[in-house]
């Protein structure tokens, strides 16, 4: 148990050592898929420091992005969100839960070929603002929803 | 180590639907354990699904992705017989490569 904490204490010692891995790991050939990892966006911890970190500044409305996701959801663990994008030219879709202790939950890089909409389940503090931000041909487009949460997915 | 990923490739349309859940406990970071400790962050950061060699689907995940991560997504091309691979890392450095044939 000691010899776990250790290492966990070890290995947090030094973002040095974190990116000395994350260095080696991009040398594998595997690996060359291994998108960017915008850290910065990841811990922003509202949606306006989000977006920004993104570079998406103050994306435009759009009534081309589908969500699909509960009204209400009982379970804040696990959130069910579906994204479609009709913008011409989708680049990437990404997650963002507003009232998250960090709001940005997912990036999806679309490659041409690939269809603009994905799926998955994430969790949700609280009652929030869910939103979808689609970038295309450089800009950025965003749609809303929110999703009132009886038992948020945080805390257990 | 982990337990395998189960990956559903389905063609259809000319396309093919891809379903994967990996197996992650996703921890956020956030929770303590009984004796009031923070357990550690411990999530996926990234996952890659290739076909033919060809990058299908990139995705960079925080910790807001719940327990065992599911994905859903259509891509265009792959015929029933072909193969593709979910690679998923995550902020240990654990990395995980599973295969599965198009049906």
């Amino acid at each position: 148990m000691d010899q776990t904490r250790r290492n966990v204490l070890k290995a947090g010692g030094g973002a040095s050592l974190f990116a000395l891995l994350a260095a080696a790991g991009m040398l594998q050939p595997g690996t060359a898929l291994a998108a960017d990892r915008n850290q910065k966006a990841f811990e922003a911890k509202n949606l306006k420091d989000a977006l920004d970190a993104l570079g998406a500044g103050s994306p435009i409305n759009s009534n081309d992005i589908v969500m699909t996701a509960p009204e209400i959801a009982e379970n804040g663990a696990v959130v069910p969100i579906g994204a479609v994008s009709k913008v011409p030219g989708t680049e990437s879709i990404a997650i963002l839960i507003a009232k998250n202790p960090t709001a940005l939950a997912a990036s999806f890089d679309i490659p041409a070929g690939t269809e603009p909409a994905v799926s998955t389940r994430v969790k949700m503090a609280e009652t929030s603002e869910v939103h979808v931000l689609v970038k295309a041909q450089g800009k950025y487009y965003m749609t809303k929803k929110e999703i009132k949460v009886t038992i948020g997915g945080c805390g257990g | 180590m982990t337990d395998p990923t189960r990956i559903r490739a389905t063609a259809k349309d000319g396309g093919v639907n891809v379903k994967v859940l990996m197996a992650h406990a996703m921890e956020t970071g956030q929770r303590k354990d009984d004796a009031g400790k923070p357990i550690p962050a411990h999530y996926i950061q990234h996952v890659g699904v290739t076909w033919q060699g060809k990058v299908v689907l990139s995705a960079t995940w925080g910790t807001a992705i719940s327990k065992n991560p599911f994905l859903e997504f259509n891509f265009k091309g792959g015929k029933k017989g072909e193969t593709i691979q979910v690679t998923w890392t995550d902020n240990k450095g654990e990395k995980r490569t599973d295969e599965a044939t198009i049906n």
